[in-house]
């Protein structure tokens, strides 16, 4: 996602820190995101190599894992998964989920189908630390601002501090490539979750 | 089990919780042997740490038995002693690897790791037993503590030590000697080291062991300063002399080379801008209060060191930035890389190079934490170091 943002932008800063609101939806390559979505990037190095974390990534089951509000992802075929979501007041809701672009060791896209309450896609995309320090992991995830009831609920869900819930889902996943386990302080948070 | 609890400011009470238990695969649950009440626990006990809850465990330096381990543990055995430093780390991780123990990225879990990165930054580590800005793990104030990422902190003692001479390599030892290493002590040389609780006292021995030819020691306590004298530093009672003057002069006019700050945050004092500190503090209008530290950057001299072992949390103003690059001081603090050190200092104990016993003032059964917080609050000169020892257990 940060590829020639000097060009578009005037800088080198990455289009998470951009200034300009909405800057990533129409930059970032891949992601299914329209004018209008709510957009959450963040990048973490996780000193594992690139093909073993795309491989972990790639297999959606193990999503919940790191993603503490994400409670099953059920695997249909190779594209395919359904997405069982935590809502509000001890609620979920499913949704259908494709994957819309799969580079192995690289990049995996994915976005919400017909029927999701919140219209939602992401990408996430690996790349060798320049630095050496190992994996580069970058996360965009769009949100369409949903109406009605339901979607309000869940909107509110998403977006009380959508960057927050992405930066947590990160920072658990880079515990859990780099040292098993991800870290807890309380029995009731046992993790990993299986 | 019991444990120590806190429950609010001067509020700690002594309750029955339940055990802790194995939660991932690397943990492993230590029986408690010995524990202690560290300076910092009073930060916590005043209440000028943020972020504590109601029936949080208290304690970060303890050791014990190893009476259970994860199956992901491989480095662990039961029956094995062991001490626990009080910074938690994955050994794993960028900083780690670098032996920034105290940086680890991934101890802190992922819901309190926020509160430090929107403070510093960057989020913090993991400790035990202190504010949930560093995770909020139950601390060692207890019969049984659940120790994560137990195959890279708890280092091994061997039988026949007793546990009051390697008890304090779980903080004030290595937090003494990373105090003293970050002074880049050169021969011939003179330390000032302001404050001499725990953590000052072993700076100053460990300032003597990397070589220093002087160290003056700074504090207002009679007994704290005879504990330095004893152990060969020379002495300055704030309330009888001048600091600096005398400083200036006992070392001929150029200075100490480097200067420790052991105090920390809420120094005593009674100059304009420590009363200046006191208004605003309670006016909320800065968080530290910090008149040591601004004695200790004048004192210093002209291309000088200064370390900073004394915990800050917050902001401050006043703080003399002029003097810190006309003078062209180099300034390092940092919470301490226990599992960096923890090996060489227990080789030095077991040598009889290092003196860790003679700080201990009072000995208490765990029961009495609450009345050891009291008395480590209230009466500083003669209350230097308590050790508490949890119900049924003999001392070593």
């Amino acid at each position: 996602m940060n590829e020639g943002t000097g060009e578009h932008l005037g800088d080198d800063g990455p289009l998470c820190a951009s200034r300009h609101p909405g800057a990533e939806v129409t930059h970032v390559e891949h992601l299914a995101a329209r004018p209008g979505d709510v957009l959450v990037g963040r990048s973490v190095t996780i000193d594992r190599p690139r093909q073993e974390l795309y491989a972990f990534w790639r297999n959606f089951e193990n999503l919940p894992l790191f993603m503490h509000n994400i409670r099953r992802v059920t695997v249909i075929d190779s594209t395919h998964s359904r997405w069982l979501v935590a809502a509000p007041a001890g609620k979920s809701v499913e949704w259908p989920s494709a994957i819309t672009v799969d580079d192995p060791g690289q990049l995996i896209g994915w976005e919400s189908e017909e029927g999701a309450s919140v219209r939602n896609s992401g990408t996430v995309e690996f790349k060798d630390s320049p630095e050496r320090r190992g994996t580069v992991v970058t996360v965009t995830l769009a949100y369409d601002p949903p109406a009605g009831a339901i979607g309000q609920m869940i909107a509110k869900l998403f977006h009380k501090e959508p960057k927050i819930q992405a930066r947590r889902d990160l920072r658990r996943f880079k515990q859990l490539m780099e040292t098993g386990e991800v870290a807890t302080a309380a029995p009731p948070y046992a993790a990993p979750r299986a | 089990m019991r444990a120590l609890t806190w429950h609010g400011r001067h509020d700690v009470r002594m309750e029955t919780i339940p055990d802790p238990k194995i939660v991932n695969p690397r943990d492993a649950i230590i029986r408690i042997t010995s524990t202690a009440i560290c300076g910092s626990d009073l930060h916590l006990y005043d209440h000028v740490i943020p972020t504590m809850k109601s029936g949080d465990v208290l304690g970060h330096e303890f050791m014990g038995e190893v009476v259970e381990v994860g199956p992901g543990n491989r480095k662990l055995r039961v029956g094995q002693r062991v001490v626990v430093p009080f910074v938690i780390a994955c050994g794993e991780c960028f900083f780690c690897k670098k032996q920034q123990f105290a940086a680890c990225d991934n101890s802190n879990p992922a819901e309190s790791a926020d509160m430090s990165e929107f403070l510093y930054g960057y989020p913090m580590t993991g400790a035990f037993g202190y504010a949930h800005l560093t995770g909020g793990y139950a601390g060692g104030q207890a019969e049984y503590a659940r120790v994560p990422f137990a195959d890279v902190g708890p280092i091994v003692i061997p039988d026949g030590i007793e546990d009051e001479k390697v008890l304090f390599l779980s903080d004030i030892l290595p937090t003494g000697w990373m105090a003293a290493v970050n002074c880049q002590i050169e021969p011939e040389e003179v330390v000032a080291v302001w404050g001499c609780g725990p953590v000052g006292l072993f700076a100053i021995q460990s300032a003597f062991a990397l070589g220093a030819h002087r160290v003056i020691a700074i504090d207002h306590y009679p007994h704290r300063l005879a504990l330095a004298k004893s152990m060969g530093a020379e002495t300055l009672n704030f309330e009888e002399s001048d600091v600096r003057e005398a400083l200036v002069e006992m070392t001929g006019g150029i200075g100490p080379d480097a200067c420790i700050d052991a105090v920390g945050m809420e120094s005593h004092g009674f100059t304009a801008d420590s009363m200046m500190d006191k208004v605003k503090s309670s006016m909320k209008l800065v968080t530290d209060e910090t008149h040591g530290l601004r004695q200790v950057i004048i004192a210093c001299r002209k291309g000088g060191r200064v370390s900073i072992p004394g915990v800050y949390g917050g902001v401050t103003d006043k703080f003399p930035i002029g003097a810190m690059m006309e003078k062209g001081l180099s300034i390092k603090g940092g919470q301490t890389h226990v599992q960096k050190y923890t090996a060489d200092l227990l080789k030095l104990i077991l040598e009889g190079k290092l003196n860790t016993t003679f700080l201990i003032s009072h000995r208490l059964p765990l029961e009495e934490a609450p009345t050891g917080y009291k008395i480590f609050k209230e009466q500083q000169n003669d209350v230097t170091k308590v050790v508490l020892k949890p119900a049924g257990i003999t001392r070593h």
